[in-house]
Order: C-alpha cells, then sequence, then structure tokens
C-alpha cells in the first residue's frame, strides 16, 4: 500500500440483496492506486455485483463506496471521465469496425479520433482496425472491449471476467494487455473465476464466497498462511513407498499407477535426500495454490 | 467530432450496413406502392370500346366526347360479329343519314353509357341541322372531386406507413438491441447526455423518414404509376418529421417493455398492422362504417395520412397541416413521457 495518497476505492461494509438472496453481504476492501486488485470466487459468489456497485451502475442497500474520492451513486458525471468499465463481449454498436466503435465510444468522453489508433495497438489489433466487430474472434472481441474501457485514459479500470470463455492462448495474449495496463500506472480491480490466473497477476486478492470476503491478502501470502504440504510427485517405482516414509521430513507417501506422490512440509531436505539416491528422474513439485485457500476456507472443492 | 454527431453517424452506419433493415424500411413498403399501383392503376383508360361502321358527321362528333372509342369494321356484319361474339359492348353503323346502333343485352351499364351518348349526338346534330335555337341549356363544368386514382392515394398511404414502421421499430429494437447488449451501460458510463443520445437517433429515423419521402415519390411518379402531385409537396416535410418522432415514442414504449428483439418486433407489429389497415394506407377509409372511422381518428398514422393527403395529392395548403401536427405532436409528448418514465437502463 502506498500510505500517503488516497486509496483508489474504499468499500466499506456493503449489501445488496434481491428478494431473499443476499448478493453482497457486507464486503469491504480497499484498493491503492497503481494496484492490480483480485475479486476472486466461483459463480454466483457475488462479485459482479460487488463490481457494479463500486462502478455506480447499482445502489448498494447499505454501506459506502468511495471512488477515486467521489461518491459514485447516483450517476457522477464528474467521475465518469476517470473510470473505464469493460463489458461484456457483445458490447458493441451494429455493424461498425473495430476502429469505429473505438472513435464513436471515445467521442462520448470527446476523446479524439487518433487515440483509437493507439488503443488498437495497445491491444494488438492494429491488423484487425477495418474489421467489423462481428467478424473478429472471441479473444479479439475480448480485447476490443478492454481497448473501448481504455479508450478515455482512465486512472482506474474495472473489468468484469475478461479472459472467461477464452482459449489458453487468447488468455495469454490477454494477460500481456493488462500488465501493459498496470504498467501505465492504471489500478486495475477485476474478477475472475480463475484462480491460477489470478495468482500470476493480482497484487491483491480478496476470495468471495456467498457475498463475503473470505480472505484477502497477496496470493503467495494467502498460499504460505496455509500451512499445506508440498507434494513432490515421482515416477513410479522410482522409490518403494516404505523407503520414501523412511525419509526425514516426509510426513505421507503413497503410490498410483503411474506415480508416487510424497508430501512434505520441509522440501529442501527431502529433495536433496532424494537427490543422492539418484531418483530425480521425472519429479515434479507441486505447491499449494489458491485452490487449496479456497478449499481450506470453505470446506469445499473449487468449482469455477 | 462531437459526441451527437459521432453517434448519429455511427447509427447511420449501422444502418446502412445492414441489409435487413435497408429492406424493411425502402424495398417492403415500395414493394406495396408497386403491386398496389399496378394491380388497380389499370384504370388509366376507362372509354368504352365500341365498334363503328362508316363516316360523317355523327362519327366524328362521337369520337370528340372523348367517352367512346371507335374500333373501325369495314362492314356491318363484321361489326354486328363483335357485338356478338361479346367482344364489343356495342356497334354503331352509319350509312348516310341512318344510324344503327346495336348493343350487348349483358352488359346493363355499358350498353346505356353506349345509348345515351350515341343518342345525345345524334339529337344535338338533329338540332343543329334543323337550324333550331334550344329551349333548355345545358353548362358542364369538370370539378375536381375528392375520388383519386389509386396511386394518389397509395403514395401518401404508403409513405405514411412506412415511416410509422421505422420509426416504431427503429426506436424498439435499437432500444432492446443496446440494453441487451449492454450499450446502453457503457453510454451510462459515459459523461454523455442522455438527451444527446436520443436526439441523435431521432435526427437518424428523421433522415430515413426523408429519405423514404423521396424515393417513394420518385418511384410513384414513374409514368408507369403516373402520380401527380398538386399543391405545395414542401408540406410534407413538417409531417413527416412529426410522424417520425409520434412514432419513435411509440417505439420508445415498446422497446422499454420488451426483454427481446423478438419480442419488441412482435408487439411493433401488432401495434402497426391494425393502424394500418384502419388508417388508410392500402384502400381509402371513406367507405368504411362509422364507427371504424371514428376508432381510425384515435390512431396517429390516420392523421399523418389525411395530411399527406391533403398536401400531396388534394393541392391544399398549410391549413391542412393544423390537425395532423397537432395530433402528432400531442402524440410525441404524452408517449414520450411514459416511455420515458418505464425506461430502464438494465433488465
Amino acid at each position: 500500500m502506498t500510505g500517503a495518497r488516497i486509496p483508489a476505492v474504499v468499500v466499506s461494509d456493503i449489501r445488496k440483496s434481491y428478494g431473499d438472496l443476499r448478493a453482497v453481504d457486507g464486503v469491504s476492501f480497499t484498493v491503492a492506486e497503481g494496484e492490480f486488485f483480485g475479486i476472486l470466487g466461483p459463480n454466483g459468489a457475488g462479485k459482479t455485483t460487488t463490481l457494479e456497485i463500486v462502478e455506480g451502475l447499482r445502489r448498494a442497500d447499505a454501506g459506502r463506496v468511495t471512488l477515486l474520492g467521489e461518491d459514485p451513486w447516483p450517476r457522477n458525471t464528474k467521475l465518469l471521465p476517470r473510470i473505464g468499465v469493460q463489458l461484456q463481449a457483445s458490447s458493441f454498436f451494429e455493424k461498425l469496425t473495430a476502429r469505429e466503435q473505438l472513435q464513436t465510444f471515445g467521442s462520448l468522453y470527446g476523446v479524439s479520433s487518433r487515440r483509437a489508433d493507439e488503443m488498437l495497438e495497445l491491444v494488438g489489433l492494429t491488423d484487425k482496425a477495418e474489421v467489423r466487430e462481428n467478424n473478429l474472434s472471441g479473444g479479439q472481441r475480448q480485447r476490443l472491449s478492454i481497448a473501448c474501457a481504455l479508450v478515455h485514459d482512465p486512472d482506474v479500470v474495472f473489468l468484469d471476467e475478461p479472459t472467461a470463455a477464452l482459449d489458453p492462448q487468447a488468455r495469454r495474449n490477454l494477460w500481456d494487455v493488462l500488465r501493459a495496463i498496470q504498467a501505465r500506472g492504471k489500478t486495475i480491480v477485476y474478477t475472475t473465476h480463475y484462480l491460477d490466473e489470478a495468482e500470476i497477476l493480482c497484487d491483491r486478492v480478496a476470495i468471495m464466497d456467498r457475498g463475503r470476503v473470505l480472505a484477502m491478502d497477496a496470493p503467495a501470502t494467502l498460499v504460505r498462511g496455509l500451512d499445506a504440504p508440498t507434494h513432490v510427485v515421482l515416477q513410479k517405482g522410482a522409490l518403494t513407498t516404505e523407503a520414501a516414509r523412511a525419509i526425514s521430513g516426509v510426513e505421507e507417501a503413497h503410490e498410483d499407477e503411474v506415480s508416487l506422490t510424497i508430501s512434505t512440509r520441509r522440501p529442501a531436505p527431502v529433495l536433496s535426500a532424494l537427490a543422492e539416491r539418484g531418483t530425480l528422474d521425472g519429479l515434479q513439485v507441486r505447491t499449494a495454490t489458491l485452490e487449496d485457500v479456497f478449499l481450506d476456507l470453505t470446506g469445499r472443492e473449487y468449482r469455477a | 467530432m462531437t459526441a451527437f454527431k459521432s453517434l448519429a453517424s455511427a447509427m447511420t452506419k449501422g444502418f446502412l450496413r445492414d441489409r435487413m433493415s435497408l429492406f424493411f424500411v425502402f424495398l417492403f413498403p415500395l414493394l406495396f406502392l408497386v403491386v398496389f399501383g399496378l394491380l388497380l392503376g389499370d384504370s388509366g383508360d376507362d372509354r368504352t370500346k365500341v365498334g363503328a361502321v362508316g363516316d360523317g358527321p355523327v362519327l366524328t362528333a362521337l369520337e370528340q366526347t372523348g367517352a367512346l372509342e371507335l374500333e373501325r369494321y369495314d362492314s356491318a356484319d363484321a361489326a354486328r360479329q363483335g357485338v356478338d361474339d361479346g367482344d364489343l359492348p356495342a356497334a354503331v353503323v352509319v350509312e348516310g343519314n341512318r344510324v344503327d346502333l346495336v348493343f350487348a343485352a349483358s352488359d346493363q351499364v355499358a350498353a346505356g353509357t353506349v345509348v345515351g351518348i350515341v343518342s345525345g349526338v345524334v339529337d344535338k346534330l338533329n338540332l343543329g341541322a334543323a337550324n333550331v335555337t334550344p329551349t333548355f341549356t345545358l353548362e358542364a363544368e369538370p370539378v375536381e372531386d375528392a375520388s383519386l386514382k389509386p396511386i394518389q392515394y397509395l403514395t401518401p398511404g404508403i409513405l405514411s406507413w412506412a415511416v410509422s414502421f421505422s420509426g416504431v421499430f427503429g426506436a424498439a429494437l435499437t432500444l432492446v438491441s443496446w440494453r441487451k447488449k449492454q450499450v446502453l451501460r457503457r453510454i451510462r458510463l459515459a459523461p454523455v447526455g442522455t438527451t444527446t443520445v436520443l436526439t441523435s437517433r431521432i435526427l437518424v429515423s428523421v433522415g430515413t423518414a426523408l429519405a423514404q419521402g423521396v424515393v417513394f415519390v420518385a418511384v410513384a411518379t414513374l409514368p408507369l404509376f403516373g402520380l401527380r402531385l398538386t399543391g405545395q409537396w414542401y408540406l410534407a416535410l413538417p409531417l413527416l418529421v412529426l410522424g417520425t418522432t409520434a412514432f419513435f415514442a411509440i417505439g420508445m414504449l415498446v422497446g422499454a417493455f420488451c426483454k427481446t428483439e423478438e419480442s419488441a418486433s412482435g408487439a411493433a407489429n401488432l401495434i402497426i398492422m391494425p393502424m394500418a389497415f384502419l388508417s388508410g394506407t392500402f384502400f381509402p377509409v371513406e367507405n368504411a362504417p362509422g364507427w371504424l372511422q371514428a376508432v381510425s381518428k384515435t390512431f396517429p398514422l390516420r392523421h399523418m395520412n389525411d395530411g399527406m393527403l391533403d398536401v400531396l395529392v388534394r393541392g391544399k395548403g398549410v391549413e391542412a397541416l393544423l390537425v395532423p401536427s397537432a395530433v402528432l405532436i400531442g402524440f410525441t409528448l404524452v408517449v414520450g413521457f411514459i416511455a420515458a418514465k418505464v425506461f430502464r437502463w438494465e433488465d
């Protein structure tokens, strides 16, 4: 946290119900300027509603939101030029090309039409400038959608599941775009249900389930705090389970058809012991991930 | 570019690049105009054709009446044969001072017309030959009557219908699709006034209506259809603009209630089709029973249609705009107000 500067987003104890459903049930968090903040959770966790309240699209039943020092509700036209919101990949004008979409949305902010080409370059769509939006691929549309959110050079960018429904290659392309945006000094608040992705991209994450924040910190800190064992996986037959259990520091060892898995909380001595025996062939080390954090917090397997 | 201009240009491009909407806005109504125009328009030459044999002042005078078309035959028998076969309603045979008229008994109306004209001509010539001053004089004078040739009422009718059609559909479908696709949300998140968005959309609809007016009138004026404009055509412009805003407001109301494009176009059709039939789009509504006329007077399309007829083909002046304009403005304000009240940004 940068401390002295005003935080970009301050959310305190917001609540929102739809009938009996408590979609958001007392959520609080703060996002510092320039931070990449992730809100994670399975579908229906309340991520989108939280984001929409922060953006000023919905009114919270209770609680308070301060965005860049202002109240986003009701529609605050002073604030709007300073925030960028990425919407679902289909929210474009009909039959316009990629460049025309950016020019049109830019003009809503009084931005010159030259910005459109800069944005196309940022998201790697320069060669698609003349292509109509409906002829772009899913990943390209998603990138265009993000470019539209950035066309007026906002300070805070909100992205709602930008990588959902993309193939692995397109997801990785998008990660580069998101990192480039952060490198420009923007504050990014983003939701995802991919925990692995959040671990790679985010400075800090809030894990949500059923309308509440269960944990919030840097991904590495959350994982470390778990005190979960590291799993060392060997080829089957490299070592007997008895011999593995005999190694100092090994808590558990079991074998299936293809591999031997060793659990330990002190991986360093275990690995050196394995090295001494010359049994490092095909070795894999799997440390705990945010999915384990989710399992630990909810007692449920994580299902996106 | 300002937000207003770039929004208007974005929507115009979207419209011009969409073959489906171009079809429904221009080609579809034009199809009605062409089909009805050709079906009903074959009444251009309504002179009765009769057989004629011989020559002389009687036949010359008959030709000059303009009501009969004489088909020459060489012999009385050949002309008689034409009547017997049912090809001719009547035949006139002139031999010196004797005029013989044979007519088909089957078509009494045509027969009556022919007998009346021929005996009128013969009587007149007899009077002239006898050098008698007539006791009774008859002065006949043509009057521009209210009954119009089909193309004359079809063109203003179909134009008004097409404007109502594209106004309601344009507004309703844009609203529903923008809400569904979150374009409305994108606009809501931008520092742009709703008036800017709304007026730019209306401007596109007004432009569309004017283009429709030019295209339909141009096609109807072709010799094949033979529309003749009377009075000042430019008086139709205010009607096109006011009609567009009134139907746009109705479309906004439809769009506020419908969640999908399918339900919106269903609802729009449900409003437009009965209104079009009862407002005199395809046939003059003057012949309808009184209660139906009363119903049709509650429709904005009826008033737009009346105004269009008056200024385009009945040669009326600016005074004919008063009632239609007042009704259309009233509809725009009242329906527009309700539409604004029930407007939703999101589902």
